[in-house]
């Protein structure tokens, strides 16, 4: 019975550590994206400003000599359809709308004064406009630590529980044992001897059911990440009836921390097994004399 | 070796004195000595022999064992103590789950003996009691003699220096019951000090030996 609980137990954790390492790995890919990047839009991009051309190319010409940007292009109608076609459908280039030029902003890595950068750009082209993807991303780190925070907390509680449930299991056999504990006892054996062959029992127990939890939670986890692939824009998933080879090609490419943590997981049942078993033996035996 | 001032003890929570089933006991048992520990039932002697093996700490009084303050040791020095003493139980006390083998050993492995030698004294201790051929039998499938006999292996396998023994001849035939004597005696001459309970008046007519009577939780006789 102890084993299956653990395993149960074991599972939830691993979900609960994906869940904080995907937490983790999301919000660093958002934030790549997000941190280093600003949108420029610049209203009525071909007409003519000061002595360039174009308003576009005068904002263009600024943020290359702008120290800090790493790289400024302007996407192309065919990108600028895709980014509308939620709200306008395939029509944007047939209602003839007057489209802005979208600037594709990367920054380096010390950022350029914001502000400053906004005025230049409005003197070589009223109207335009500069944001920054910075409070996205404040709003983003402050999620991701909430998720690890939750994630963190779940694998808290389950440990407890493990243990609670451990603690319980030992003093049902010490109940169960209790005469040939006190033979044993009163032929002069330590407290730790017998707490050690609890203890001992105990962490076998828990070691096979935190490797049956981990196992269990291998393809339930092959699966999320497979449905979340597409968001994460990663390496795409092999097809379901693919072999185990390729899933596990695939899944090397996810966050290497968590395949290469989710070992530690029936070590931890182990020793969780070990130390509450003992430590409950302990204590049962010191009301004999 | 055993020296007892005014001992009491009672069961029950502190708080809550239970009744007294032994009071102001005062004697000693010198090293290398020997006592019948007699008296009728239910007069205290198996807690006395209670209090002697450790199992209970007086409630009151002076108990000293090996020399050592029982009412004052740590609680973690005890069971070394306990390894140098040898109980013989009235309900033997064997382990249902192991073998008469497993049972036997289990003194010298609390010990920390090498298994090889373990298996030697063993082997050998249930030959001499008559129960070589039974090595593996459980206590279940073993007459209560055969228990007995057990029992008694048990607890003189390690070579105690203390060996308490209540009613060990009760299941035994007359001469099983000869040979334990013999045993014990042994034991006795070899240095080990010796207190024997029983009712078996006879037993105590055919070896002599200083008394200890007990009535109703009293010393009422010494020697």
């Amino acid at each position: 019975m102890l084993p299956l609980l653990v395993a149960a137990m074991a599972f939830l954790a691993a979900l609960a550590l994906a869940g904080a390492f995907s937490a983790a790995a999301l919000g660093r890919h958002w934030q790549q994206g997000a941190a280093a990047a600003l949108t420029v839009q610049v209203p009525q991009p071909e007409a003519p400003a000061g002595q360039n051309a174009k308003r576009v190319d005068a904002v263009l010409a600024i943020l290359d000599t702008t120290p800090g940007i790493a790289s400024a292009r302007a996407l192309t109608t065919a990108e600028l359809e895709d980014v509308l076609r939620p709200w306008l459908g395939n029509g944007a280039a047939p209602l003839s709308l007057p489209l802005p030029a979208v600037l594709e902003v990367h920054l380096a890595q010390s950022a350029p004064d914001l502000a400053a950068l906004a005025d230049r750009l409005q003197q070589a082209a009223p109207g335009t406009l500069v944001e920054s993807h910075g409070q996205w991303v404040e709003r983003l780190a402050v999620l991701v630590r909430s998720v690890q925070a939750c994630a963190l907390l779940a694998l808290a509680m389950v440990a407890a529980v493990a243990a609670a449930v451990i603690a319980i299991g030992t003093r049902a056999g010490l109940a169960a044992r209790r005469d040939a504990i006190e033979v044993v006892h009163g032929l002069g054996a330590t407290d730790r001897y017998i707490a050690g062959r609890f203890a001992r029992r105990a962490m076998r127990l828990a070691l096979a059911g935190g490797v049956l939890g981990a196992l269990a939670a291998v393809p339930v986890l092959l699966a999320l990440a497979r449905l979340a692939a597409p968001f994460l824009q990663t390496v795409a998933p092999p097809p379901l009836d693919a072999g185990l080879e390729a899933w596990a090609a695939w899944a090397r490419t996810g966050p290497a921390a968590f395949w290469e943590g989710l070992p530690a997981l029936p070590v931890a049942a182990g020793a969780i097994g070990w130390l509450t078993a003992h430590a409950t033996v302990r204590r049962w035996l010191r009301r004999l004399p | 070796m055993i020296r007892l001032d005014d001992v009491g003890l009672h069961y029950g929570r502190a708080g809550h004195a239970g009744p007294e089933v032994l009071r102001g006991l005062s004697f000693v048992v010198p090293e290398g000595g020997f006592r019948w520990l007699l008296g009728p039932s239910g007069a205290g002697k198996t807690s006395l022999l209670r209090l002697l093996s450790l199992a209970a700490r007086p409630s009151h009084g002076r108990l000293m064992v090996f020399g050592t303050d029982i009412g004052r040791v740590r609680r973690g020095e005890l069971p070394e103590l306990r390894r140098r003493i040898g109980m013989v139980f009235q309900d033997f006390r064997l382990l249902p789950h192991l073998s008469a083998y497993e049972n036997v050993a289990l003194p010298l492995r609390l010990a920390g003996r090498p298994e090889r030698r373990i298996r030697t004294d063993v082997i050998e201790m249930l030959r001499w009691v008559g129960l070589g051929e039974a090595l593996d039998a459980r206590p279940a499938e073993l007459s209560g003699g055969e228990q007995q006999r057990v029992a008694i292996a048990r607890a003189v396998i390690a070579r105690p220096s203390l060996l308490l023994a209540d009613e060990p001849t009760g299941n035994l035939d007359d001469a099983q019951a000869q040979r334990l004597m013999r045993l014990i005696k042994e034991m006795n001459r070899l240095g080990a000090t010796v207190v024997v309970a029983t009712h078996n008046e006879r037993l105590v007519e055919r070896h002599p030996a200083p008394a200890l009577r007990l009535e109703r939780g009293r010393l009422v006789s010494n020697g």
